[in-house]
């Protein structure tokens, strides 16, 4: 191999302080939410406990966060599953033209770029003009859509942008039906990048704030409810819960991982016996 | 053709449902509300340019929207410098792509963890007893904890970089991704120093990368409402902020036609820079 070049290791140290930036203000919360019960927002760590945590189990210190989160985790759940499901569908729609279907690719692109607070306000705004009371599960669920769609769609259009046309092709020329083309060719081809979508779907959803704002009634998401303490709680439980649902983001993070190299492993197994045949 | 169209429609019927009900719908319900008109406890439909005549003749209005443009430019300029020098360390210093995925999984983790989470763990960093003041303290550099760290300007684009900057970095390592190598070696053939290949080759080769990049950033920053309330401590104010403080207000015409004017802004801007790039091509 050649030698480095000396931009090499500017440019380490550059991506190194990146990280830093990325990673250091969670890692210092982090580290403050094991303040002693004396300790504040700030260093010096004054003990080091689990007080703030044990707050967290306390309804009077924090109000209803283990509801908020259940319900953040249903809600992340059902976007999920519906994410993936219409994105492969979507994408599928999309690999051949059909009459507007430029219309609605504008459609994706705008749910993209479209702040989010006119969501809230727009979906807000029908309900309460129909008489219908906002709840989580239904403007709270299609105003998440609105975000974890047009991601999914991207990584579909990226995946099938790349999917080679000749498996279906061998598929059909044995006799295989559209469905058990799609069925056990394309999904099993394209499943990895489900496991994408889906992650996006439920973190996306599970972190969303600016889109449930108006939209999920009175039973309050957890980001909702974290945004409702910091104005009111000043103290390092804000940090202790902080750093749980972050712990939880990464726990959830890491568990989509672990399947998309459980199931590279897998495919590179059984994949292929190309080679390994009895002649 | 027809069949494949109906199979298509079929396909993607779902999609154009949720988004018809839950944005198109909403679009539309702005601008019509836009034109009502609001007591102090009520919403009443009416066609009255009232709102919007308000709004334009305000020198609020003005001075809203170019605060929200500096804190677009400001911080595109930062997360563009950032996300590139990024992308550009993982596409061509990293030889092995499985270094490449780790790293690029390192960067791309925070963006899947939560925004308001992210925004307080600012707080032990810039607050007046906080990291940065007492380290500045402790050099010597000032003598006074220095106010202007949190709730300020200075630190929502600081939130904004911190939260945006994936947003450039995946789509400018997608596209650098694809730059075939032999063309650096060719420029490297050919005498070119390495700034030469950069500004000359891989720049220009990464910028339907930057474009996207721009798109994200753009209109992520324009319609933000909750960095700028909470970092600025609500001392500073974008459009996002005076659309929720309508709401809050209960004045729905009146949020729904600054409403209006934001998407007509980012839809036009965002428009423009969709005419440099096509988004399909490039994924």
């Amino acid at each position: 191999m050649e030698p480095r070049p000396r931009s090499f290791y500017i440019l380490s140290v550059f991506f190194m302080l990146f990280l830093i930036f990325l990673y250091g203000p969670t890692l210092t919360i982090a580290v403050l939410s094991f303040q002693g019960p004396g300790g504040g927002l700030t260093f010096p760590m004054r003990g080091v406990s689990l007080h703030w945590f044990r707050d967290l189990f306390e309804q009077q210190a924090v109000g209803d966060i283990w509801g908020s989160f259940s319900r953040s985790f249903v809600l992340g759940l059902m976007v999920m599953v519906t994410t993936v499901v219409v994105s492969v569908m979507g994408g599928l729609a999309f690999r051949r033209r059909f009459a507007g279907s430029t219309a609605l690719f504008y459609l994706i692109i705008t749910s993209l770029v479209i702040p989010s607070i006119l969501i809230s306000l727009g979906v807000g705004l029908i309900w309460s003009q129909s008489g219908l009371p906002v709840h989580w599960s239904t403007s709270g669920f299609g105003a998440q859509l609105t975000w974890t769609l047009p991601f999914g769609l991207l990584i579909m259009f990226a995946v099938f942008n790349r999917f080679d046309p000749s498996y279906e092709e061998a598929a059909r020329d044995l006799g295989a039906s559209p469905w058990q083309v799609i069925r056990h060719v394309v999904l099993p081809i394209i499943a990895p990048s489900l496991i994408g979508v889906a992650l996006f779907g439920f973190t996306l959803s599970y972190d969303e704030f600016a889109r449930t704002l108006l939209t999920s009634g009175s039973y309050n998401t957890l980001p909702l409810e974290i945004f409702g303490m910091t104005t009111n709680v000043t103290t390092p439980v804000l940090f202790a819960l902080g750093t749980l649902t972050t712990a939880f983001s990464l726990v959830i993070i890491g568990v989509f991982l672990l399947i998309v190299w459980a199931t590279n492993r897998r495919r590179a197994r059984l994949g292929s016996d190309a080679g390994q045949g009895m002649v | 053709m027809r069949k494949t169209s109906i199979t298509g429609w079929l396909l993607a019927s779902p999609l154009s449902l949720i988004l018809l009900v839950f944005l198109a719908a909403p679009i539309a319900m702005i601008v019509v509300v836009s034109f009502w008109g609001a007591t102090e406890w009520a919403i009443y439909p009416a066609f009255e340019f009232e709102n919007y005549e308000f709004l334009l003749t305000s020198s609020v209005t003005y001075r809203v929207f170019l605060n929200t443009f500096k804190y677009v430019a400001i911080t595109w300029a930062c997360t563009l410098v950032i996300g590139f020098t990024v992308a550009y360390y993982l596409a061509f210093h990293i030889r092995t792509l499985t270094w490449q995925i780790v790293l690029f999984l390192l960067c791309t983790i925070p963006f899947l963890t939560s925004n308001i989470i992210r925004m307080i763990s600012w707080i032990p960093f810039l607050g007046r007893n906080g990291l940065a003041n007492s380290a500045l303290i402790s050099w010597g550099v000032i003598d006074e904890p220095v106010e202007w760290l949190l709730f300020s300007d200075f630190s929502v684009i600081l939130a904004f970089v911190h939260l945006y900057t994936l947003f450039m970095v995946v789509p400018i390592f997608n596209t650098m991704m694809r730059i075939d190598k032999s063309l650096i070696e060719a420029a490297a053939d050919a005498g070119a120093s390495g700034w030469q290949t950069l500004w000359q080759v891989i720049v220009p080769l990464t910028k339907p990368g930057i474009m996207i990049g721009t798109i994200f950033v753009l209109a992520l920053v324009m319609g933000d409402f909750i960095t700028v309330r909470f970092m600025s401590g609500s001392q500073s104010a974008n459009v996002g902020r005076m659309i929720q403080n309508d709401i809050a207000l209960l004045q729905y015409p009146s949020a729904s036609a600054t409403a209006v004017i934001l998407l007509v802004t980012v839809l036009l801007l965002i428009g423009t820079l969709l005419r440099f790039v096509d988004i399909r091509k490039e994924l």
